[in-house]
């Protein structure tokens, strides 16, 4: 069924062709939307934009006149980007309400090459967190939990109809974002990612989660965590699609300053033969404590992969790594207390109904709309900006992130073209195990092999590996060179075929799609 | 080395959020203690990093020209309270009550 198609392989061409309209496409994937309800991967779903929208969208494949290849495709959008019309929430008391008088720049490009906004997804509260668990409206699910792939393996069966068991976390903070791409519901989601919030939920939801290059892709539009580390991420379910959303995406922006003024020109990924030119990096601090042993093999046996092929694999070393979390902790930190300044109740969101004083009335409101998480962070954040402190904390931290970002400066110059390393520590928890650590604790453990990217501005790519032995997804990172994103995509697409991570396979989508699953081969890497 | 109830004070002041329990005030702690291990790290002649990627570009400043604008009206639709084209907030120049008279559980430890 169409569902279950790429985009660039398969739903464009049929689009083309008539063989599906836009409208179908986009009722389709509201109806399994509705039907997919409880994984709470949507905190708004825009039914009558989206429609009209997709109306649009055929009319112009009517007249044989599509803007490209994203005209009539389904995308949702997670609910940290303004959206114009649209509430965006951050799933935040403080911004319930709010709707966005403004489209994010990367919004305004999907919505200007025809794309279809279908919604926008769930996360952790101000993309604070590793979960998805930590919102006002609820964890997010991830769909894997109710796959056959891993009931067939969780025991006692007979919990197979029950939709309360043991469900899995997606990972976050854009696990809303990694489920829709996951349960078919979306072709390809924006997430963002500061510490991993693109590439965790895809790793834990077997979906390809890119973060590009700091400075590639604008982020005007999208609430600001650490402005020195957010960027726009992009998950789908090949990385090809990766490749064509990038090419949408990416530019310089006049809007936001931090994007580089280079011109971008979109590629195609070839189809690599002959890998034997690569060379492939495994960092050894990389093998983390705590990193499960499951995907230790999965990421020994994938420079085994590369080494057979005829690439050089060579194990480096980022000294610093140990340091990386705790540096990001402060930065972080820093920055939060920095862009959490603006919610005081006055302009937008959330307003107390305090009326003493506007000090007061402040504090009230962000008492009131800031959950626990947020107001640590910004307590903290303002404890290492204290005068006393700013030294000590703040700029020894941007002096550790030089330190960082050089590592990787060095091991690139050795020669070094892409890096091989896990994405996450593990498969995905339960939720109900997952919640028994508070967040800033999760965050630090699950944020360990993601975030160094983020503070050496790199881009890297989680690529849907293997099942693990309880059938949930794993997933293997690519690290590589800044602004080189078409050698990563490159590597990527030819691990991914080498691996063949299988399908998910769902009773829902089963049902919207008309019909039978694309079975393809079951992962020949596990 | 606990943080002293008057830099806690001090802090939600600051930020204008509280810590609302002694829990808050103990994640703040395990957050000092955390990022304390920082300064294990030499970073002798290290210049801090402002701008990831700094050799690639740099930031730059825009002519001061008017680009945008006119939006009054969608600037003011997500406020609460409004009069014509004015944000309306409560009285200012009002401090915070000091740590005695708030209501902050900071007072019971």
């Amino acid at each position: 069924g169409t569902l279950t198609h790429g985009l660039r392989s398969q739903v464009s061409a049929a689009l083309k062709e008539g063989r599906v309209t836009p409208t179908e496409l986009c009722q389709r994937c509201l109806a399994l939307i509705k039907s997919t309800k409880f994984l709470n991967a949507y905190i708004t779903v825009a039914e009558e934009t989206a429609l009209k929208q997709a109306e649009e969208s055929e009319d112009r494949y009517k007249k044989g006149q599509p803007l490209g290849i994203l005209d009539g495709i389904p995308i949702a959008v997670k609910d940290n980007f303004n959206t114009a019309g649209i509430e965006t929430t951050c799933a935040s008391n403080m911004l319930k309400g709010y709707i966005s008088p403004y489209n994010a720049t990367v919004v305004q490009k999907l919505l200007d090459q025809g794309a279809v906004l279908l919604g926008k997804t769930n996360l952790d509260e101000f993309a604070m967190g590793s979960g998805s668990t930590d919102g006002v409206f609820g964890p997010v699910r991830n769909p894997w939990s109710y796959s056959r792939q891993y009931k067939e393996k969780s025991v006692p069966k007979s919990h197979s109809e029950d939709k309360e068991f043991n469900w899995v976390i997606t990972g976050g903070s854009s696990g809303g974002s990694a489920a829709a791409v996951s349960s078919f519901t979306c072709f390809a989601a924006i997430g963002s990612d500061t510490g991993g919030s693109t590439r965790n939920p895809a790793a834990h939801c077997g979906v390809v989660g890119l973060k590009p290059t700091y400075g590639l892709i604008s982020r005007h539009g999208l609430i600001p965590l650490v402005n020195s580390m957010d960027v726009p991420g992009i998950l789908t379910r090949c990385v090809d699609d990766a490749a064509v959303l990038l090419g949408s995406l990416a530019g310089h922006d006049p809007k936001d300053s931090t994007t580089v003024q280079d011109n971008f020109k979109p590629f195609d990924l070839p189809d690599l033969t002959d890998v034997s030119k690569l060379s492939i990096g495994i960092p050894k601090e990389y093998r983390a404590p705590g990193l499960s042993s499951e995907i230790l093999a999965l990421w020994s046996k994938a420079a085994d992969l590369f080494k057979n092929a005829g690439a050089k694999v060579v194990e480096v070393s980022l000294p610093h790594t140990r340091y990386s979390i705790v540096c990001y902790h402060v930065l972080c930190t820093a920055e939060v207390a920095s862009n959490m300044a603006r919610f005081d109740g006055l302009e937008y969101g959330h307003r107390s109904d305090t009326k003493e004083s506007t000090e007061s009335m402040y504090a009230a409101t962000r008492r009131e709309g800031f959950n626990d998480v947020v107001r640590g962070r910004i307590l903290s954040g303002n404890y290492f900006l204290l005068k006393q402190n700013y030294e000590k904390y703040f700029v020894k931290a941007q002096k550790v992130r030089r330190l960082i970002a050089n590592d990787f400066v060095e091991v690139f110059r050795s020669g070094v073209d892409i890096l091989l390393t896990p994405t996450t520590l593990s498969d995905a928890a339960p939720y109900l195990e997952f919640i028994r650590e508070d967040n800033r604790t999760r965050s630090a453990q699950d944020d360990i092999l993601t975030q160094a990217a983020n503070m050496a501005g790199l881009p890297a790519i989680n690529v849907p590996t293997a099942l693990s032995e309880r059938g949930l997804p794993v997933g293997l990172q690519f690290i590589g060179r800044s602004f080189q994103e078409q050698q990563l995509l490159t590597v990527a697409k030819w691990f991914e075929k080498q691996v063949q991570f299988p399908t998910i396979e769902l009773e829902e989508v089963k049902r919207h799609d008309n019909g039978v699953f694309q079975h393809q081969k079951s992962a020949s890497f596990s | 080395q606990e943080v002293s109830v008057e830099v806690l004070d001090h802090l939600e002041h600051l930020a204008l959020v509280d810590f609302r329990d002694s829990e808050g005030v103990e994640r703040l702690q395990k957050a000092i203690q955390f990022a304390d291990q920082l300064h294990e790290v030499n970073t002798d002649g290290v210049e801090p990093m402002d701008l990831v990627l700094e050799d690639r570009w740099c930031l730059y400043l825009r002519e001061d020209d008017v680009t945008e604008g006119n939006c009054t009206k969608e600037l003011l639709e997500n406020a609460r309270e409004k009069v014509e084209e004015y944000f309306v907030a409560p009285p200012g120049n009002i401090p915070l009550p000091k740590l005695e008279e708030r209501d902050t559980f900071l007072q019971s430890s």
